[in-house]
């Protein structure tokens, strides 16, 4: 490994780290080729902070030559050793925390500095550090990923008449970005589906993602037809989605462009479905942003939680201007639109955007959070995240790169998944009792897919991961949180299963800033974190000793 | 109150659901001496709507329609009823009666009065010495050698506005106090409202000063003196100034203003800049006003209605004060104007973060005893209990609570009660249907005889304390000891959809974590009992089968008060419960279903009589179930007791928010 050529500092002594939460401590700074380590020096049983390089964001440093000499001039006088000099670095990181290095030795200092600027932004995949984590608790001998398209499949017995997986995609020829099963309608065979393919943006065809036993209907989703300029058809795509509709007279297609969007779109080669050509699909536009425009209302959203001198006026007006609340809005209330076809008016839907990858994995996880008991609980969402986002490739590396902090001019980064985070948040708060998981467990995922031990969110589809060996060679993130002490940790202990739909109000005062993910490093928070520990205990001191007599008795 | 009522019931009114379906329910409309009832006629539900007059804020009459005359009723809760009359005859009376019933001239008028309760002195005497304000004195050490009774204002003598009994610095003599109160407005002199025992620190209050540009007092110069003297361990003390500067110093003009520093040795002065009872109730009224259809919309609404900015600087106020007592050791003396509003406010304020007592239930309403009701705040004039000037009005005691609300949201373990108490709370103040909020001060309400002639609300409050306990909280938590330290930061205000959005479809109040909570301790409790008494029965397991379900089930019981909510399961609510289809221009009211709360379960004595003296057709009402308030508690149980004889079936919750 080259990572020591990165590194000119490894050790400083007397290292002042600043961080929430804390007394600055003095202590040892040791950098790595993946962590900053500190340890304090009095070495009791306090275990060193380990700090992701990966994690970090944005790196601050000034340097201060100064001290020494005005203390010199002093009007104390007393006539001291010029102190050395010292530097400071203020460290932002992707989880949103920002702490504070004081360094003495100006060099030591820039040293430091650069090193920390190199490993953070290595982008080669192989030598990021879930490729080496290797924790006593986890073997690389076990299970990747939770589950498959296939074993999927095979849990919907309902779905076997119409639905069959194909493995057209085996070999990823067909759309890269897709993993290399799928389920797709039993009449249409692979040939057809090639062909489709062509149609769509990417060789993302229309898949299917959410099966309603209720209704019989069904959430598709796929990127858009490359009807281009000239109104090209393709008649397979048309097939395709005619053997979606089967039988039933009606179907939906909510595009999550606006139509003038759409419209434009096929100047580029993109497009939309015509009515004309597709019979009985009716089509509805819904605004999602993504994209910069995502990425820049989250930049604008923790800089304004960051700022705590302004008004409550200069507060309001911030958030408002972040428009990041809106966004939130904007997906659930596409999601239950969504939903709603499916549930209430029992048509199906079809979901997509123009590559397909980012709003429409957005829109079709959250229908099938509000729809589905069996994706709200907790192996149940890890299995919904695994196939929705993991497998059906979002663009993961390219998305977060880097977060709200970074000075790095922008490229792909966007924060669909934390928007879907805090969307399920908000589902969360206003039906706390619907959901298997808590509030932890999105925060933690907030943290992982920007810097993680797991190979879970590394790369931006399947194949890469294939590729590169993040398979055989890292941990599953999702496999781990599923261990029995995690697991305790990250379920909701007030949850009881409904079969219900769960329709989120999408009115703006019930709909409300996360706190915990972005005032997650204020006093304001730890408060919260102690009610929730109370309940807790609460709940568990409430069911314990009568399960115990309850036991008692029957014994 | 009957004289007012020219048409007690008309049929085939239509009431009208506000939420985007603007589905109707027919039924009977009803108007009571005290509320306007509306029946379902659906025999499966006979869902009923009640309104109490007295919190009655507008009836509007939008034009009428070939379908009939529309009648918008808005309540002082924020809860808006829309029905539609057939005969414009009947909606031109329903209007001009409820026009008059919803602003009583005279006290006598007013619900608490005009019911006469049926006599039971006792009852009656004991709901008024239920609270002990002298005992609470007591509590934190007063009087003591430092701080004294003074009978100076027996009689009212001195200032009609305060009480009676009074606490002073021992050193303050008679001709100090009475010169003090000459130079003060309205004669409110400095006088004692919180004592810290760690650190002997006082809050004081009184009204500002007639100093002009350049009067001056000697008594009430002493008369600081004393306070700070009272002060073993500090060399000065604050004085608190809730207005904005500008406006204390425009009050010179007037003869008034502040405390000259010239002339007050070792006085701080310091001003907090709380606007007005005018500015307030604009701020307030623009955020009822606010429409909520667009997230950029409402935050731009709640921005610049200001209210949460006011918020914040009553909260500032009490925290100011608060740091100044514990922290610093050093006494404040709070004033404003007149020294009822804003004064009110932050005396109770800085009491509730200092004395985690004052974060208990019975706390709470010593508290609001104290500092609201016996130091003169003008509740009748404030609340508009009687029609008068609307300049008066302004929503003090909203700001009062609030903040403790949003105490409550960033301390969850701290406080004894949960939000339904406070809105509760705020509900008795407009609604008079007790005595204690009447009149504007001590001597009012002692001349009105009202302990004679009306209840007190607080023990009904305290027996219906099962439904207002916060779960969560803990005596011996850390959150609940000592000093609370809220942080400020405006990011940790945020709009009370709870007293603002009452009604919205999904995750009603009933749905929080909290009520869940309480809900699971009830049954675990009940679940215990039961488990004794069957191992008293059966002591080796051979249980009849009865019991043993009984001690299975308690998650399936749990599902009534934290039910995922939505629409669904209840099969009130057949469409889609949200807009989503037109998000953006969708009908702006957030779903409104109508449980406007008729008293709460909490007053059958005085409907009871209420009924003796209205049409029959509304008697069977009154043995109603407490369905339909805020304070929808399980139902079942209370259904059991109240089911209507007109009710054939029972009703599921009757057109409740699903729960």
């Amino acid at each position: 490994m080259e990572f020591s050529e990165h590194i000119k500092t490894a050790n400083v002594e007397d290292v002042v780290l600043r961080r929430p939460f804390y007394q600055p401590t003095k202590g040892t700074l040791c950098v790595t080729g993946h962590h900053l380590i500190f340890s304090n020096r009095g070495g009791d049983s306090a275990r060193p902070f380990l700090l992701l390089l990966r994690n970090i964001d944005a790196i601050e440093k000034s340097v201060e030559n100064l001290l020494g000499y005005s203390r010199l001039f002093s009007s104390t006088g007393q006539s001291q050793r010029p102190s050395v000099s010292s530097g400071t670095i203020t460290l932002k990181c992707k989880d949103l925390c920002v702490l504070q290095l004081d360094i003495p030795g100006m060099e030591e200092c820039l040293n430091i500095a650069s090193s920390i600027e190199s490993l953070s932004s290595l982008e080669t995949v192989s030598e990021m550090y879930p490729f080496f984590y290797r924790p006593p608790f986890l073997s690389l001998q076990d299970q990747w990923g939770l589950s498959s398209t296939e074993q999927h499949y095979a849990q919907m017995k309902e779905i076997h008449d119409g639905w069959r997986v194909s493995q057209v995609n085996r070999d990823y020829s067909v759309s890269p970005s897709y993993p290399p099963a799928v389920i797709v309608p039993h009449s249409i065979d692979d040939e057809t589906l090639v062909k489709a393919a062509r149609f769509r943006q990417g060789g993302r065809f229309p898949v299917l993602c959410y099966y309603h036993r209720e209704t019989g209907t069904v959430i598709m989703r796929s990127s858009q037809p490359l009807s281009g300029a000239n109104r090209k058809r393709c008649r397979e795509d048309e097939l395709l989605l005619q053997a979606v509709i089967d039988g039933s007279e009606l179907g939906y297609i909510i595009d999550t462009r606006s139509s003038q969007q759409a419209q434009q779109a096929r100047m580029t080669g993109g497009g939309f479905e015509s009515k004309s050509c597709y019979r009985g699909w009716k089509r509805l536009h819904r605004q999602l942003e993504k994209g910069k425009v995502l990425q820049e209302s989250l930049i604008k959203l923790v800089e304004a939680c960051g700022d705590q001198s302004h008004s409550v006026d200069r507060w309001l007006s911030k958030l408002e201007n972040s428009k990041w609340l809106s966004h939130v809005q904007t997906a659930l209330s596409t999601a239950g639109l969504v939903a709603e076809c499916v549930e209430r008016d029992g048509h199906s839907v079809l979901v997509h955007g123009s590559e397909g990858t980012d709003t429409s994995l957005l829109v079709s996880s959250l229908a099938q959070l509000i729809l589905d008991p069996d994706s709200r609980t907790l192996a149940g969402f890890l299995g919904l995240l695994e196939r929705e986002w993991v497998q059906a490739g979002h663009p993961f590396q390219q998305r977060c790169a880097h977060s709200a902090y970074s000075h790095v001019r922008l490229r792909h980064e966007a924060p669909v998944f934390v928007l879907l985070l805090d969307c399920v948040w908000q589902l969360a708060r206003q039906f706390p009792l619907a959901m298997g998981f808590s509030e932890p467990l999105l925060l933690r995922l907030a943290k992982e897919v920007y810097a993680s031990d797991y190979g879970t969110f590394l790369c931006n589809s399947d194949q890469e991961r294939c590729v590169t060996g993040v398979k055989e060679r890292t941990h599953c993130l999702f496999q781990s949180l599923l261990r029995a002490n995690e697991r305790q940790h990250y379920s909701n202990p007030l949850y009881e299963r409904t079969e219900l739909a769960i329709w989120p109000s999408i009115q703006p005062p019930s709909l409300q800033l996360w706190k915990g993910l972005f005032l997650q490093w204020t006093d304001d928070a730890l408060h919260l974190v102690e009610a929730q520990k109370v309940i807790q205990n609460l709940v568990s001191q409430c069911h314990r000793p009568l399960n115990e007599k309850v036991e008692n008795t029957d014994g | 109150m009957m004289e007012h009522i020219r048409t007690p019931k008309v049929e085939n009114v239509r009431l009208i659901d506000r939420t985007v379906s603007r589905k109707a329910t027919v039924g009977t409309l009803y108007l009571s001496a005290t509320h306007t009832i509306f029946v379902e006629n659906n025999p499966e539900t006979r869902k009923e709507t009640w309104v109490l007059h007295s919190l009655v804020a507008s009836v509007e009459r939008p034009p009428t329609t070939p379908s009939g005359s529309h009648l918008v009723i808005r309540t002082k809760n924020f809860q808006v009823l829309e029905l539609l009359v057939p005969q414009e005859r009947d909606a031109t009376d329903i209007h001009a009666s409820l026009a008059r019933l919803s602003r009583p001239e005279k006290y006598s008028e007013l619900y608490c009065l005009s019911i006469n309760p049926t006599a039971n002195k006792e009852e009656r005497e004991e709901s008024w010495s239920f609270l002990d304000l002298q005992a609470d004195y007591r509590r934190m050490g007063v009087p003591n050698n430092l701080w004294v009774g003074t009978p100076a204002n027996s009689e009212y003598r001195v200032c009609d506005t305060y009480p009676s009994e009074l606490f002073v610095p021992k050193s303050a003599t008679p001709p100090v106090i009475v010169g003090s109160s000459k130079f003060r407005s309205r004669g409110r002199f400095p006088v004692l409202t919180y004592f810290h025992q760690d650190t002997l620190a006082s809050i004081c209050r009184c009204s500002q000063p007639l100093s002009g540009f350049s009067a001056r007092s000697q008594e009430d110069e002493q008369m600081m003196q004393a306070i700070m003297k009272a002060n073993p361990g500090s060399e000065y003390i604050y004085v608190v100034d809730t207005r904005p500067k500008l406006n204390a110093m425009a009050n010179r003009a007037a003869g008034k203003g502040y405390e000259n520093e010239d002339h007050y040795t070792n006085i701080k002065l310091q001003f907090i800049g709380i606007e007005n009872i005018h500015v307030m109730r604009n701020s307030q009224q623009k955020i009822i006003d606010i429409k909520t259809p667009s997230m950029g919309d409402f935050l731009w609404g709640l921005e610049s209605s200001g209210w949460l900015k006011h918020i914040k600087a009553v909260l500032d106020a009490g925290v100011f004060i608060a740091k100044a007592v514990a922290e610093e050791g050093v006494s404040v003396v709070v004033h404003c104007s007149d020294g009822w509003d804003r004064t009110a406010q932050a005396c109770s304020l800085a009491s509730v973060l200092l004395d985690p007592y004052y974060r208990t239930m019975k706390g709470l309403m010593l508290l609001i005893e104290r500092d609201w009701v016996s130091f003169g705040h003008k509740f009748s004039h404030r609340y508009n209990h009687l029609d008068g000037d609307p300049k008066e009005v302004s929503p003090v005691i909203d700001q009062f609570v609030e903040c403790v609300w949003q105490l409550s949201e960033q301390f969850p373990c701290a406080f004894e009660f949960n939000e339904r108490f406070l809105i509760q709370l705020r509900r008795h103040v407009y609604s008079c249907q007790y005595g204690n909020f009447l009149g504007n001060s001590q001597k009012e309400r002692r001349d009105m005889r009202l302990r004679e002639r009306t209840y007190s609300l607080w023990p009904q409050l305290w027996k219906d304390r099962a439904q207002y306990v916060n779960p969560l909280y803990r005596a011996d938590h850390t959150q609940t000891q000592g000093m609370l330290r809220p942080n400020t930061t405006p990011y940790c205000f945020k709009m009370w959809k709870g007293m603002y959005n009452r009604l919205e479809k999904s995750a009603p109040p009933r749905h929080s974590p909290a009520d869940l909570l309480t809900a699971v301790r009830e049954e675990t409790q009940q679940l215990e009992q039961e488990l004794t008494n069957h191992q008293e029965v059966a002591p080796r397991g051979t249980a009849h089968s009865g019991t043993k379900q009984g001690i299975q089930t308690p998650k399936s019981k749990m599902k009534r008060p934290g039910r995922p909510a939505p629409s669904t399961g209840d099969g009130s609510v057949d469409s889609p419960p949200h807009d989503y289809r037109s998000t953006q221009r969708g009908p702006p009211d957030p779903a409104m279903t109508l449980p406007l709360g008729p008293p709460k379960g909490s007053d059958p004595d005085d409907l009871s009589s209420a009924c003796s003296d209205i049409e029959s057709g509304v008697i069977d009402l009154s043995s109603r179930s407490s369905s339909g308030g805020d304070d929808c508690k399980d139902p079942e149980s209370d259904e059991a007791i109240y089911c209507p004889a007109w009710s054939g079936t029972r009703g599921p919750d009757t057109g409740r928010l699903p729960c």
